[in-house]
């Protein structure tokens, strides 16, 4: 490491803290992710792993501890971070009486808009072709999942926090999903995320895992 | 960000509210529907002395506004906590202030509009003589805007809450009540025939006023609510 510029990491924690109704979760947490690197959360239910994502995104306040977007606090940097990450949480984030496509147009519309893809294409991507202009309300529970994915692609966000992302899909589903986390990561983006289902990402893509439970 | 992306994510927003209104249009009717039949069960209540009616008009006129606003108010973030769109409007590239002025523009459209256009068939049904109506559609044009600026403060503070209905009523309707005072005695004084510019004058300032500090304190509510 001969530049200064590569010392930073592109995100890194220091000495989280989280603490739930006077129970710690989890205490001098330190993480570093950098491009091409999926964080992986593991652990067992209530250890903490939701309320470390939402802390990632900057819903949630850690008790103590720093987060840092190259080198920035994120809390100071506010919309500039958010700029740069896609939360998909345990809800949907879509509005029911949308179609899928006006969904996608405000999710875009509120991130930076990625170039070079059309809803269309991201919902396509999503094996949601055909249901363009089908109220939300009337698809699955999985094709809503798709449709919240598909969020995830049409902004130019580069790193993905993902609350168990494969709720409700079928295995078919998940499989696909996958190569578009992956084609994600191999294209630079950076990814947290929680999951029960065990990851098949190919070798090339660096797994970080930290398992929460035996904090 | 650019300006031009916070202006079209600003009316993307408008625009989706307002939609979302269409779609659900039963819901956007119960608010005027309450202020009709609170405005118009009054003069069966207190019978057919035209002189009293005439007396108590402007404010019966002014309090169901009051408190149609107050009954529609849960509904400005509601159903986005439910389905976590709240979160990824607080996740945007854009400062959440402006979203927030967004979404309260859009509940005033849905909710304020229609009483402001009901208005002045209601306020001759209560014999307010019809020099004094533009005065009452003055104060409603500049009142019912704070209302719901500083209804959003109070529903970002408690929409994290089961039930939070008692408590939002607690905190925003002291807070409605000089809005109150000042419209109703504007209408009041222009019935007797007196200018009304001074009461008119802080009406207009409480409006300038929620509507440079609402959305603030709102957005910082609402990330409170959600942490």
């Amino acid at each position: 490491m001969t530049s200064p510029l590569s010392d930073t990491a592109t995100f890194e924690a220091k000495d989280l803290e989280c603490i739930r109704d006077d129970r710690v979760l989890f205490s001098s947490l330190c993480f570093t992710v950098n491009p091409g690197e999926a964080l992986v959360l593991e652990g067992r239910n209530g250890s903490g792993k939701t309320s470390l994502l939402r802390i990632l995104c900057g819903i949630r306040l850690p008790e103590s501890g720093q987060l840092l977007w190259k080198g920035e606090d994120i809390f100071r940097l506010g919309p500039e971070y958010h700029e740069h990450t896609a939360y998909l949480g345990h809800k949907d984030g879509s509005k029911l009486d949308l179609t899928p496509l006006e969904n996608l147009r405000v999710a875009r519309g509120f991130g930076k808009a990625k170039e070079g893809i059309t809803l269309e294409e991201a919902l396509n991507q999503v094996g949601l072709y055909g249901f363009e202009d089908v109220p939300t309300r009337n698809m699955s529970a999985g094709q809503q999942r798709r449709l919240a994915i598909a969020r995830l692609l049409v902004t130019d966000a580069k790193f993905w926090i993902l609350d168990e992302p494969f709720t409700s899909l079928d295995r078919k589903g998940i499989e696909h999903m996958e190569r578009l986390f992956e084609a994600h990561l191999q294209s630079g983006g950076m990814a947290a995320m929680t999951t029960h289902h065990r990851i098949g990402f190919k070798d090339d893509v660096k797994l970080v895992r930290v398992n929460l439970s035996d904090r | 960000m650019s300006t031009l992306s916070l202006t079209s994510a600003f009316t993307l927003l408008l625009k989706r509210d307002l939609v979302l209104a269409y779609r659900r249009r039963a819901e956007l009717v119960n608010p005027l529907l309450f202020f009709v039949l609170v405005t118009a069960m009054f003069p069966l209540g207190i019978g057919n002395d035209p002189k009293l009616i005439q007396a108590v008009g402007p404010g019966v006129i002014w309090v169901a506004a009051l408190l149609a606003a107050l009954l529609s108010l849960d509904t400005m973030f509601r159903s986005d906590f439910d389905d976590g769109t709240l979160e990824q409007f607080m996740l945007s590239a854009h400062p959440i202030s402006v979203l927030v002025l967004a979404k309260i523009l859009a509940h005033w459209m849905i909710t304020g509009l229609p009483l402001f256009i009901a208005a002045p068939l209601l306020a001759m049904m209560l014999n307010v003589p019809t020099d004094a109506i533009p005065t009452l559609m003055l104060t409603l044009v500049l009142g019912t805007p704070v209302l719901s600026l500083i209804g959003s403060v109070g529903v970002a503070l408690t929409v994290g809450l089961r039930r939070g209905g008692v408590i939002l009523s607690l905190l925003v309707l002291p807070l409605y009540v000089p809005v109150l005072i000042f419209a109703t005695d504007a209408v009041k004084t222009s019935i007797v025939g007196i200018p009304t510019s001074a009461q008119i004058s802080i009406l207009a300032a409480m409006l300038v006023g929620s509507l440079v500090l609402a959305p603030l304190a709102t957005a910082a509510s609402l990330r409170i609510s959600l942490s």
